[in-house]
């Protein structure tokens, strides 16, 4: 590297640790601590990008988050890849590789540079003006806007890294470890406060760390050396938790934040292999010390984005921090004290200045005037009006502002430079703040806006608050602190300060130039090329929130999201429209305040760990069976069970066939199950379930539907009486929890005078089905005590039993329409009495059946499933399950819904049955039904719910609705797919078994 | 998110409860009774309250309790939780 | 058109500077009468207004707004557009909007940006496939351009889709609307408000309305921060504080007002070319034109005016968003913000007369009512100038929750209310 740009050793820069990395393809070396911007800095390099729109060169503007310019790719097409990466930010390893985005072919010569040219023809929302014509072009259009924005690349492979969450609670959260944090964390932590610092540097100490000047002293020592102390007795301290390269990213209500802990960015690439990337911590404070610093605002005049062309305090901790020297001939272009100390820093160094422009007349302070002693040349009262180089600056034009300062006169001086350090004053980081809910007012004086009213237990202290001077800062710190956390002292109260104040305050957001500021390129947002006349543009056009001007310019939009230019947006906004600043308002700061990464909010749940599976106790027996896996609710149930060489029509067919002819066994265990308790549970039942529940019999078992408040089905299931006060109900794989939940509801505000008691225990219980004319005699073998009798044991009754001496519950009821059992058994012996019945069942040919059969045996027999043949418009009438609603009962929920106006109306949609005029075609479920094709728009009439190939009964069968189906049994409808008409025939929708005769069979 | 205080449980994340709207909207005990109008200013007509709303939560990931909360819907600041069948502790 | 817009008068006005443009809407002082208010200046007020100027001839009328127009859900949305809806009235409304958006930029002559760059909706369980191929029946019948897409051809339309089937919710396919796609959210308001300022409407902004007067059962006119404007006939289009102008005519709505989410990652180039919605795991996202991931997230439980959500709802997106697309893992969140969407019990609009006599209410849109910003304008304007609506919105009158006659799209949205 040119070794004349490292000018001096650094604390913070480990110079025995030299890093080789890439940029744009070539080699560079820079030291341990560097960031990628100082390296390149160090290397001569400012040209990095080029910008949004109108692809002009630009340089390393900041030294921080608020970066909006050298933003790079790095790690190219790896797996680690990562877009607009700031390279202010990111530190140098070995092996790092940055390159630059959105320029082709490269940074030096990009063909996009074009557009600078066009500029004249590419003002603030052209493209809502253009591109209309001819209307079918916009696709075309579109697709070069498309490639021409975007900056960089998205990854096109997974993420190898991990990442993970923690929480955390603590008594006091300090943001920001700078002097005023540093102190903040300190006290609170002493006063035996649980404290918890967070900086999203790698070192604490702020801008005060590297402070080594006459101007800023405590206790008659260098600010630095002072805070350096300060910090290495943190670790002394109990109570206190310090994370470095931490970002807080969100402050949401009652003190809740989001904060980024970056483990493994700035480690070589081997390093990093199996750690966590990122975490993201989730904090709970009890109060919260915002010390969040203050942002240097640029200056807004003629071409200020040339690369070299960098803040004043980002030149200064170039050189202070990283011993980095951003050019040899420097111009300092101000409004303000703060430009001094770079000059002065940079002057002892040896680095040459050519001059200081301030645009404020003399000014009399110490400072100024030790600039002035020591020979630095003075511009006051002049602005510069345009700056020349392409790649670099070269050269800046000034000339002397008008008293108002609203013009330039007199005569253009050139002064060369290859480095203009600007500012233009300082913005207070009050992003977090108000995020959280807190409101803003403006200071007229610093022109700056601070927290004026916390929502929450909190407080911002520092610059953050509008405090920039060392003795008000802690003068303040003191007095606040003390307050707010409700102590009597600090140890910071007999410090004695030696700073300077500024006297003398100017600020112009737009500076003139002597062209008119059509011909000029004042950018206010670098990142997308928003400039002053852009926004002029947008008031002139009526746009006058700042808002609209933000939107219509996209000022502030960008990946720095207006940390440096917003002010200025606003500023220029009042001085065009003539309102207030304190009337504007900013716009409002979203989180995240800087961005962050999707793999770190998501943290562990990727992958296997998105959502849970919940398996029954026997799921691993049907994974030995070669069991398909259909997902309900979330659970995984069996499908169906193909053979070898067996497609899923043919499996099913034969499943089906099966449990009719000899035995089937289903794995039932993911119903939900709600254990109903207490003296009033008949009447409860009574009250959820639309048909009467007070005469059943204890043993008994009835099936129950359960509407919604509004009358439409909800869920549905058999409940059994196991006692006088004490039922077991069973919901439907998919409802459990909300089927619980509405129970719980209507018991605990609507009942509470009930007596009644729910659990879940649905995982408890393992539930077996065994169905088919078989299914007696294999139940008999495996419960052999069991008397299976019809008269003992009628169908829709309850036993209970034992299996080698394990309690189970047997219930006859049945879904298939088949004779049918279900043992219920404690979860853990699921599997080994499911391979009991199956080795019973081997004689009768007991064959598995999964989900698909179940609900093509249940068609057969017109049985409906809630959530496939209803959809939440459907009453029990509609269903034609008029039986199962009570007349006498007086209410029940959902009942008074079903006399309503439309809900009685004969014409709704009605459960039929469907059979095709063709056996053998199948319909498909969801396709509609309509009576005339020919009609313009077809009218639909309903759709098919549920539609099978019976192997029983050797033909399609379908359910369906249609409106007014009830009175159609018979006619015809047709089927209209997309290249066929189907005729059907609306049918009963029982297909098999009117009689119920197979259920005692 | 919130710190709810469930009147059970203590303090407890927002995420450990459900919300179940306003409050105070008791189910009529003749429905039979009333007009398809009157139901349906049970059924769905809600007071929406930009200010101090009266609401019901549940503590559905905790001791599954519904209670009552007053919160100002234009800043989400809990005022008070009370148990379903008390008064509400705030005008 | 006084300021028409177009290629040549970018040229001309680079010739000076671009400082000859003019305001694209005036800025009026409120007149003392109107023959109409529309209260809310968002996407639908503005184009009620438009359309009741331009189809009803009614040019002695005002928009009211609060704060700045589309500043509220019209700017916050993640702007997908499509009219695959279940129910025929439904693909009726929001197919007419649809119709509109085809020829929008042209008719207002400002560039809505209206990509038609397909909408998918995918399936993860075998119940998703039964509900979107029912969907996609219903919408061929009512000519609506909808398909059915295998898992293949899902891969094949949106190659970026994690669709192995060994994820927790695998893709088992999906449904295409081509005609379906997103705009700028923005030009829509401004683009609207342009045309109805050209047409003599008065849009006035920071007008906040505090009083509704009536006389009996017959509105008077409103009490404004601007003072009491007399007026025959109000349409309220006040999306997520419709219940409290409701409130001041003594009018209770079938709403509640909940926070919605949304978030957009930093810009890259083109990595997506479609916008994928997903109901099951809750993940929709489309690239804007200036490469940003647009998400929308889903909304919270409880009713809030805070325009703030809870970050675990943003959180699950997310996590189902790595789930479909486990190469964003890497990409970076860069602003995240919320609206106030006023949700119907059956997710489905109210655009309706009410009892009171020229109060008229457009509201209940949910988390769905962007794509159906021209549609809805057109068809209350209707509403209010004929004081009876037109045929494609009387399904979704304020009765229907009286009467029972929901219609009922909760499978419609990708949010679950």
């Amino acid at each position: 590297m040119p070794k004349n740009l490292r000018i001096n050793s650094s604390n913070f820069i480990d110079e025995t640790t030299r890093v080789s990395f890439k940029f744009d393809g070539k080699t560079y070396y820079g030291f341990k601590g560097d960031t990628l911007a100082s390296a390149l800095i160090a290397n001569g390099i400012h040209l990095v990008a080029r910008s949004f729109k109108y692809h002009r060169p630009r340089g390393i503007m900041t030294a921080g988050s608020e970066e909006p310019n050298a933003i790079v790719q790095i790690n190219g097409n790896t797996a680690y890849t990562e877009p607009n990466v700031r390279a202010t930010e990111i530190e140098i390893y070995d092996g790092l590789e940055a390159s630059s985005q959105n320029c082709w072919p490269n940074v030096n010569f990009d063909i996009g540079g074009i557009n600078n040219i066009l500029s004249p023809l590419l003002p603030a929302g052209f493209y809502y003006k253009t591109f209309m014509w001819p209307a079918s072009f916009w696709e075309k259009y579109e697709y070069f806007i498309r490639k021409s924005a975007g900056l960089g690349k998205s990854p096109t492979k997974p993420d190898p890294d991990l990442y993970e969450h923690k929480y955390i609670h603590c008594d006091v959260l300090v943001i920001g470890g700078g002097i005023s944090g540093i102190m903040a964390a300190k006290t609170a932590a002493e006063n035996n406060y649980k404290t918890l610092l967070l900086d999203e540097k790698p070192h604490l100490g702020g801008t005060t760390i590297y402070q080594s000047s006459e101007f800023n002293k405590i206790n008659n020592q260098y600010s630095s050396k002072w805070l350096e102390n300060e910090i290495s007795n943190l670790k002394n301290i109990k109570n206190l938790e310090i994370k470095t390269r931490t970002s807080v990213a969100a402050y949401h209500g009652y003190n809740f934040l989001l904060a980024r802990e970056n483990l493994t960015d700035h480690l070589p690439l081997n390093k990093k292999k199996d750690k966590i990337r990122q975490r993201l911590l989730k904090i709970r404070a009890k109060k919260v010390i915002a010390a969040t610093g203050s942002i240097e605002r640029p200056l807004i005049f003629n071409n200020n984005d040339r690369p070299g062309i960098i803040l004043s305090s980002a030149i200064k901790k170039y050189s202070d921090y990283y011993g980095v020297v951003c050019g040899k001939e420097n111009i300092l272009f101000t409004n303000n004290d703060s430009a001094y100390e770079t000059a002065i820093s940079l002057f002892n160094k040896g680095i040459k200045i050519n001059a200081i422009i301030d645009i404020r007349e003399k000014v009399n302070s110490e400072i100024t005037n030790h600039a002035e002693k020591i020979g630095i040349k003075i511009y006051n009262s002049y602005t510069i009006v345009d700056t020349s180089g392409y790649r670099r600056i070269k050269e800046v034009s000034i000339m002397k502002l008008s008293k108002d300062g609203q013009s330039v006169t007199g005569s253009k001086i050139k002064i060369k430079c290859n480095c203009l350090g600007i500012s233009g004053g300082w913005t207070p980081a009050v992003h977090l703040f108000t995020q959280s809910g807190g409101k803003l007012k403006f200071d007229n004086e610093d022109n700056v806006f601070i927290p004026s009213k916390y929502p929450s237990d909190q407080i911002s202290i520092g610059s953050c608050n509008g405090e920039f001077d060392l003795n008000t800062i802690i003068k303040n710190f003191n007095q606040n602190i003390k307050n707010f956390l409700g102590i009597d002292k600090t140890s910071f109260e007999d410090l004695k300060i030696n700073s300077t104040k500024e006297i003398l305050k100017r600020n112009i957001w737009l500076l003139p130039s002597d062209k008119a500021i059509g011909k000029c390129k004042p950018f206010v947002d670098f990142q997308n090329d928003a400039t002053a006349k852009d926004i002029k543009l947008a008031l002139r056009e009526g746009f006058r929130s700042i808002e609209h001007v933000k939107r219509y310019t996209t000022t502030g939009m960008g990946t720095d999201q207006g940390k440096l230019g917003n002010m200025h947006a606003l500023g220029i906004i009042s001085d065009t429209s003539g309102v207030k600043m304190s009337d504007l308002g900013t716009t409002t700061f979203r989180p995240p305040y800087t961005p962050l990464t999707f793999g770190t909010i998501v943290g562990r749940n990727v992958g296997e760990f998105f959502d849970i599976f919940r398996k029954t106790p026997i799921h691993d027996w049907h994974v030995d069976n070669n069991a398909e896996f259909e997902n309900v609710g979330q659970w995984k149930r069996a499908w169906y069970y193909p053979k070898k060489g067996e497609s899923m029509f043919d499996a099913v067919q034969r499943e089906s066939k099966a449990a009719r002819d000899g035995a089937g066994i289903l794995d039932a265990s993911t119903l939900g199950k709600i254990d109903i308790q207490g003296s009033d549970a008949s009447e409860f039942l009574n009250r959820v379930y639309t048909n009467a529940w007070s005469k059943l019999a204890i043993g008994k078992c009835r099936y129950g539907l359960m509407l919604n408040e509004d009358g439409m089905v909800y869920d549905d299931g058999v409940t059994t009486r196991l006692n006088e006060n004490h039922y077991i109900m069973t919901t439907t794989t998919g409802g459990a929890a909300t089927v619980l939940g509405k129970l719980e509801d209507y018991l605990q505000t609507e009942w509470p005078e009930l007596d009644v008691y729910l659990t879940s225990v649905t995982d408890h219980f393992a539930t077996i089905s065994v169905c088919g004319p078989n299914s007696k005699k294999i139940v008999k073998k495996v419960i052999p005590d069991l008397d299976l009798s019809d008269e003992e044991f009628p169908h829709m009754s309850f036993k209970n039993a034992k299996i080698d001496n394990i309690k189970c519950r047997v219930m006859r009821i049945s879904f298939t329409g088949e004779q049918s059992y279900e043992i219920n058994i404690q979860a853990n012996f699921g599997k080994s009495v499911w391979e009991k019945c199956m080795e019973a069942g081997k004689e009768f040919n007991i064959t598995p059946y999964g989900t698909e059969t179940m609900h093509l045996l249940r068609a057969e027999k017109g049985f409906i499933i809630v959530g496939q043949d209803t959809d939440a418009t459907l009453t029990p009438i509609d269903l034609q399950m008029n039986w199962i609603v009570s007349k006498k009962k007086y209410d029940f929920i959902g009942k008074r819904s079903l006399y309503r106006s439309d809900t009685i109306r004969e014409d709704r949609k009605q459960l039929v049955g469907i059979v095709t005029e063709d056996p053998r075609e199948v319909l498909e479920e969801g396709a509609q039904i309509v009576a005339d094709v020919s009609k313009k728009p077809v009218e639909m009439l309903g759709h098919i719910t549920s539609s099978y190939f019976s192997p029983n009964l050797n033909k399609s069968i379908a359910l369906g609705v249609v409106k007014g189906g009830k009175n159609m049994l018979g006619k015809k409808l047709f089927i209209p797919m997309k290249n066929k008409i189907i005729s059907v025939h609306v049918a009963d929708p029982v297909f098999l078994d009117k009689e119920n005769k197979r259920l005692n069979a | 998110m919130f710190i709810i205080n469930c009147p059970y449980c203590g303090e407890r994340e927002q995420s450990e409860f459900k919300a179940g709207g306003e409050a105070h909207i008791e189910r009529p005990k003749q429905p039979t009774e009333l007009s398809d109008d009157q139901w349906a200013e049970y059924l769905f007509m809600r007071k929406n309250i930009k200010g101090i709303q009266f609401e019901r939560w549940v503590h559905v990931h905790g001791c599954r309790k519904w209670f009552n909360m007053v919160r100002d819907t234009t800043n989400d600041q809990i005022h008070a939780v009370y148990k379903m069948g008390e008064k509400p502790p705030i005008k | 058109m006084k300021n028409k817009y177009s290629i040549f008068s970018l040229f001309k006005n680079a010739l000076t500077d671009h400082e000859n443009w003019q305001r694209a809407w005036r800025d009026p002082e409120p007149k003392k009468e109107y023959d109409a208010i529309i209260v809310g200046g968002g996407g639908h007020g503005l184009a009620t207004a438009y359309y009741l100027a331009k189809k009803h001839n009614l040019r002695n009328i005002a928009v009211l707004e609060k704060g700045w127009i589309g500043g509220g859900n019209t700017g916050r949305n993640t702007t997908i557009i499509r009219s695959n809806y279940l129910w025929d009235a439904s693909a009726g409304l929001y197919d007419h909007a649809l119709k509109i958006w085809e020829g929008l930029s042209q008719e207002l002559n400002y560039n809505v940006m209206f990509s038609q760059r397909g909408v998918m909706n995918l399936a993860h369980n075998l119940q998703d496939v039964r509900d979107l191929k029912r969907r996609t029946h219903a919408n061929r019948l009512n000519g609506v351009d909808a398909v059915w897409l295998s898992t293949e051809e899902v891969k094949k339309f949106c190659p970026i889709i994690n669709t192995s089937p060994n994820i927790r919710y695998p893709v088992l396919g999906g449904t295409l609307q081509k005609r379906a796609g997103t705009a700028r959210h923005d030009a829509v308001a401004w683009g609207y408000a342009r045309g109805a300022d050209e047409m003599g409407v008065d849009i006035i902004q920071n007008c906040e309305v505090k009083g509704i007067k009536r006389n009996g059962d017959t509105v008077e006119g409103l009490e404004t921060t601007k003072g009491f404007i007399k007026t025959k006939k109000i349409g309220v289009v006040a999306a997520g504080h419709s219940s409290v102008i409701a409130n001041m005519a003594g009018l209770k709505l079938p709403l509640e007002s909940k926070p919605l989410q949304a978030l957009v990652s930093e810009p890259v180039k083109p990595i997506i070319d479609t916008v994928v919605m997903s109901n099951a795991v809750h993940a929709y996202v489309s690239q804007s034109d200036k490469g940003e991931l647009v998400i929308g997230a889903g909304t919270d439980d409880y009713v809030s005016y805070s325009q703030k959500g809870s970050h675990d709802i943003v959180e699950g997106t997310l996590h189902a968003i790595l789930e479909l697309y486990p190469i964003f893992s890497r990409m970076r969140m860069l602003r995240q913000w919320g609206g106030i969407v006023d949700i119907c019990p059956d997710a489905s609009p109210i655009i309706s007369k009410t009892p009171i006599k020229g109060l008229y209410f457009n509201c209940g849109w949910g988390t769905g009512g962007f794509k159906a910003t021209p549609g809805s304008g057109d068809l209350f304007a209707h509403t209010i100038a004929n004081d009876e609506p037109h045929k494609l919105n009387a399904a979704f009158n304020i009765n229907r929750f009286v009467s029972g006659d929901l219609v009922d799209e909760h499978g419609a949205a990708a949010v679950a209310h």
